[in-house]
């Protein structure tokens, strides 16, 4: 069955914020169609009634006790930090579409 | 010999007696950096003052008559997707390449508690998603054996590093075969621990299910040394287990003895060098010959595994790679709304493999795409996992191979995805099920390339493995595989190709 | 044509843990920005998240209070979206397997009581804050993050589609707040953000039984604005309705200064969360025992303890409201009750001065010793002191702390009575007074008041007034 990428590339691409130039898109369109193909080889098998294995350590999760640990000196915590200001993290304007996500 | 031909368990015995200084050691192993990384390029930072004044450190500690560790002075290399304080740490990739982590990985506070000098961070395919090392967004790593191919991936400059003695020892990490696959291209021995058996804390996540860290040695005895430091419960990683961790170098010897083997043969799996497959059963018939008993086993998903490992991988790494924003952290491009420079910080950050893999975990998330997709994997998944179990109802341990083919050329696969990922094929179904699994030299390709012998055991059964690998260095005349290294001198100083 | 008004709610609130979901740092309001966070919380490479018990503790305990099914098997799941103020791009979640299922609150409506169901109660984490320069978020050249309440347990509390009004939704959500207040869980303090509340509004035609599109009404920062906020949409709505036209599927702000619903339009199909099991955390999975330890320890609710502080102390509907608006109230009346068992003079005192007085002095009534309002009030019965003293002995007694009784034993503020004491101020003042002896011996009866009012005025009012009177026609 073929099966065509290409018109998934910008949707995809927005879900993930990865802006792509135009030769990109149409060189990644043709690889994930291959790649999706062989992926699609599961299809093949029968999976009635199997359950998902999601981790591979069957064990239930541990907790931790509620003591509260030193945080990072500021300067450390905002060490990596391309823009700063008074101590917070500046980012540009946000955007009504990235709002409604929220 | 020189120092930096020594494995590590003879560079901690040299030590320990006090006839070498970890000073004295760490500048032979510094000497060959500079003599042989400049061509081969396995480090993408080197810390040679650092390394130098730990050794000082240990041996100034050691001259008091301190209780040390056995790889107390013994320096070791880090691959740079394992988080060292206030050392950067790149993933090999541009959207880290100024990243300064304010914390240790676990297992790196374990080396510095431990005294083990640290050499450098080595190269990677970008954040570990590759077999060639060749994704790195810096320079690719050349393979020892034959500069023009690659060394395998994504931890190719860690095994590069131990297969031509700029590092006694190293660190890896192995999500789908990145240490296993490489070590097998380079002719050295490479340990994937059981899933949880090492802490993950510290290493920047590829696939959260998947990835775990291991070693990189020249010697079975030396993996088991390492395995002893960095082995064990971590209370920072819920996914840790806490099994008690036994001695690794305690009952290493020989003694095979109704050791049940099974001989995998593969589903439908294309492109198997005939001299893999020799070199598979040579090794089955070494076993027999000492006692243990051969037998067939079939992992007929063995292809499906790959189908649904590069499903499930992407997509926790297309949520797992979400974090490179640009905000806190990492390349930031400019843009006029968050959700522009969002776009262009991880279109211009991250490299075209990375991307690839965003693009398909992404969707294969997605809505309307779930099931079929994702959902569809975990349950494959829970097959291959079912094969296993049935698999060591009958044999205690699986011998087949680390890799289809030995190295192959740089850029023989830049451009076919799919080929690539076949590469990995031998180590996919181990990884999705948990196993520790073993890469240890199998012998020559007749091109005179290092071919690889893969050994799976049940979880927590480390120690069988690394059993088995000895096993096998005792078999040759010679060990460790040390490549020549004659292209060197043939090029005189000039390092450019 | 006459509409039906569906309205469900999604209610977060922060638990009251000392450290976060998953990692040591501290929850505390108020800090310097981005100085309570560390690697897992800043979402730094390589970080991993471990699950706070108390966190689990406090999850379980507001579903227990909310009549929730408890699952002893629950997961985690990855909610992915980008956006600044979440650190690693997702959102630590549960989604298909969340921790409760079920459960409801009894709201008093207007119409007496009404069942409001829940669909589902499950653990989450906090993004952290974005500070806009500027008026509001839409507009702003830039916006600042602090990343101090990144990480905090947040509960999710999803409702039925089932209030009618927006004043349905308010007292819910007031009702809601007390349980979880009670249940000690969450400070609930919508204003510091600790209790949010997103709605779910759709109108359809009365006597239809197919749900209308709806539209998420968010931003509603306090009981009032969710009411306002609500009314408005719902006015919204039927404007658009009767006027022929459609409600479209969308997300509003709540305005607070123009009081009114802003449209957040976004591009379509912006919100695909991918959702997918956290590989991070192992599924969660509860003891029974520690569930039933926990239904165990979960105080008395504020329904039940109204229908028990009717029955035990006699007390009307409206009076025991009162007392359970709070669980420190109630308390404080219970203990008091104990060694005061005049339950309706106590009931005057708490409603009448007490809660004058703790109101005056920006007291707590936490902060007042409930045994101290019983010595007050018994010195009152047994006649040792008089009401305005006690009155004034209250107000020193909440200000300061002090006892009553020894206020009274120091400061000699018992009420003088008893013949020899009070004789020879009688005879003082008619001594001192003769125009006013003799008007009352004429027969005006003011003149006698004019003379209780001059010891009053002598003992500061501590005179027993009725043996004073006698006293008085006596010696005249």
């Amino acid at each position: 069955m073929p099966f065509d990428f290409g018109k998934e590339v910008d949707h995809v691409a927005r879900l993930a914020r990865l802006s792509l130039e135009e030769d990109e898109k149409e060189r990644m369109a043709g690889q994930l169609s291959d790649i999706l193909k062989t992926a699609r080889r599961i299809q093949e098998l029968d999976t009635t009634g199997i359950e998902p294995t999601s981790h591979v350590t069957e064990r239930p999760a541990v907790l931790r006790e509620d003591r509260v640990r030193p945080s990072l000196p500021l300067d450390k915590a905002l060490r990596n930090a391309p823009r700063r200001e008074k101590g917070f993290v500046k980012v540009p304007r946000i955007t009504v579409s990235e709002q409604d996500q929220k | 010999m020189r120092l930096y031909e020594m494995t590590a368990a003879e560079l901690s015995r040299r030590l320990q007696s006090r006839e070498v200084s970890s000073a004295e050691v760490v500048r032979s192993f510094l000497e060959r950096i500079d003599e042989v990384d400049p061509y081969l390029r396995a480090f993408i930072t080197r810390t040679p003052d650092l390394a130098l004044k730990s050794a000082g450190e240990i041996d100034s500690r050691r001259m008091r008559g301190e209780t040390l560790h056995p790889l107390a002075g013994v320096p070791i290399a880090v691959k740079d997707n394992i988080s060292t304080l206030a050392l950067r740490t790149t993933c090999a990739s541009r959207i880290l390449e100024n990243y300064i982590p304010p914390f240790d990985a676990t297992v790196v506070a374990a080396l510095k508690k431990a005294g083990m000098p640290i050499l450098g961070k080595t190269n990677l395919d970008e954040f570990a998603m590759g077999s060639s090392t060749e994704n790195s967004a810096f320079f690719p790593t050349r393979n020892p054996w034959d500069p023009g191919r690659v060394p395998g991936g994504s931890s190719g400059g860690s095994v590069v590093a131990v297969a031509t003695g700029m590092a006694p020892l190293a660190l890896g990490s192995d999500t789908g075969g990145s240490i296993r696959q490489p070590a097998s291209l380079c002719g050295v021995t490479g340990l994937r621990p059981t899933y949880g058996r090492v802490s993950r804390y510290g290493l920047v996540a590829f696939a959260s299910s998947l990835d775990q860290i291991g070693t990189v040695s020249t010697t079975a005895f030396d993996g088991a040394l390492l395995m002893n430091l960095i082995a064990g419960y971590d209370p920072l990683d819920s996914t840790s287990l806490p099994e008690e961790v036994p001695d690794y170098r305690a009952g290493l010897e020989p003694g095979l003895d109704k050791l049940r083997v099974g001989l995998i043969r593969y589903g439908r799996v294309d492109g198997f060098d005939p001299e893999v497959t020799e070199a598979v059963n040579k090794a089955a018939s070494m076993l027999e010959e000492h006692g243990a008993k051969v037998g067939e086993v079939s992992l007929p998903l063995t292809d499906y595994g790959l189908s649904a490992y590069y499903l499930i991988a992407p997509s926790e790494a297309s949520s797992n790679l979400g974090r490179y924003d640009g905000v806190r952290y990492g390349f930031c491009a400019d843009g006029d709304s968050i959700e522009a420079m969002f776009s262009r910080t991880r279109g211009e950050g991250f490299g075209a493999e990375v991307k690839r893999r965003i693009m398909i975990g992404t969707y294969a998330l997605s809505a309307g795409y779930y099931d079929a997709y994702y959902l569809k994997a975990m349950k494959v998944r829970t097959l291959i996992r079912r094969d296993y179990e049935k698999a060591f109802k009958k044999f205690d341990l699986l011998l087949g191979a680390a890799s289809p083919t030995p190295a192959f050329k740089l850029g023989e696969k830049t451009e076919d995805p799919l080929q690539m990922y076949l590469s990995d094929v031998c180590n996919i179904t181990d990884s999705l099920a948990g196993m520790p699994s073993l890469a240890v030299p199998g012998g020559f390709h007749s091109s005179g390339l290092p071919l690889g012998l893969q050994l799976t055991a049940r979880p927590m059964q480390e120690k069988l493995l690394l059993k088995t690998g000895r096993f096998f260095e005792e078999q040759r005349a010679e060990y460790p595989l040390r490549p020549s290294l004659d292209f060197l001198e043939e090029r005189g100083g000039d390092y450019e190709i | 044509m006459k509409y039906e008004v569906i309205i469900g709610l999604e209610i977060h609130l922060e638990l009251l843990t000392a450290s976060k979901l998953f990692c040591g740092c501290s929850t505390a309001f108020g800090r310097e920005p981005n100085t309570n966070c560390c690697p897992v919380c800043l979402g730094l490479p390589g970080s991993l998240p471990v699950f706070n018990r108390r966190a689990i503790e406090l999850a379980v305990t507001a579903a227990l209070a909310l009549n929730s099914e408890i699952r002893l098997w629950s997961r985690f799941d990855r909610k992915n979206y980008f956006y600044p103020d979440l650190p690693k791009a997702y959102q630590v979640s549960q989604y298909d397997q969340p921790l409760a299922r079920g459960g409801y609150l009894e709201v008093d409506v207007a119409v007496g009581k009404r069942r409001i169901n829940l669909e589902r109660v499950h653990l989450e984490e906090e993004a952290g804050k974005l500070v806009h320069a500027g008026h509001s978020i839409i507009g702003s050249g830039y916006s600042l993050v602090d990343y101090n309440r990144a990480g905090i347990p947040l509960l999710e509390i999803v409702t039925a589609p089932e209030m009618h009004s927006g004043r349905e939704a308010r007292l819910f959500l007031e009702d809601l707040r007390t349980v979880l207040l009670y249940a000690g869980v969450s400070d609930c303090k919508m204003e510091e953000g600790s209790l949010r509340c997103d709605a779910n509004i759709s109108l359809r035609p009365e006597g239809s039984s197919i749900l209308g599109t709806k539209a998420e009404v968010k931003n509603m920062n306090s009981f009032r604005s969710v009411e306002l906020a609500l009314d408005y949409e719902v006015q919204r709505q039927e404007k658009v309705l009767s006027g022929g036209g459609s409600v479209v599927q969308e997300t509003c702000h709540w305005d607070e200064e123009n009081k009114q619903t802003i449209t957040l339009r976004g591009k379509e199909g912006s919100s695909d969360y991918r959702y997918f099991p956290e590989p991070d955390l192992l599924p969660l999975v509860l003891e029974n025992t520690f569930v039933e330890d926990l239904g165990r320890s979960l105080p008395e609710l504020p329904s039940e303890r109204r229908e028990r502080l009717r029955e035990q102390y006699g007390l009307e509907k409206e009076e025991a409201f009162l007392l359970t608006a709070n669980r420190e109230l109630g308390d404080f009346f219970e203990k008091a009750a104990k060694a005061y068992p005049v339950y309706d003079n106590l009931f005057n005192w708490v409603q009448g001065d007490l809660l004058y007085q703790l109101r005056e002095n920006d007291k707590k009534v936490e902060e007042i010793d409930p045994n101290l309002l019983a010595g007050l009030l018994q010195l009152l019965d047994e006649g040792s002191i008089n009401r305005p003293v006690a009155k004034e002995l209250l107000a020193e007694m909440v200000q300061s702390g002090a006892d009553p009784k020894e206020m009274v034993r120091e400061r000699g503020l018992e009420r003088i009575s008893g013949r020899d004491r009070l004789l020879p101020l009688v005879e003082q003042v008619i001594a001192e007074n003769p125009e006013a002896v003799e008007n009352y011996r004429q027969g005006k009866n003011k003149a006698l008041a004019f003379l209780v009012g001059k010891v009053m005025a002598a003992t500061k009012g501590r005179a027993d007034p009725a043996e004073l009177n006698r006293l008085l026609k006596e010696k005249i």
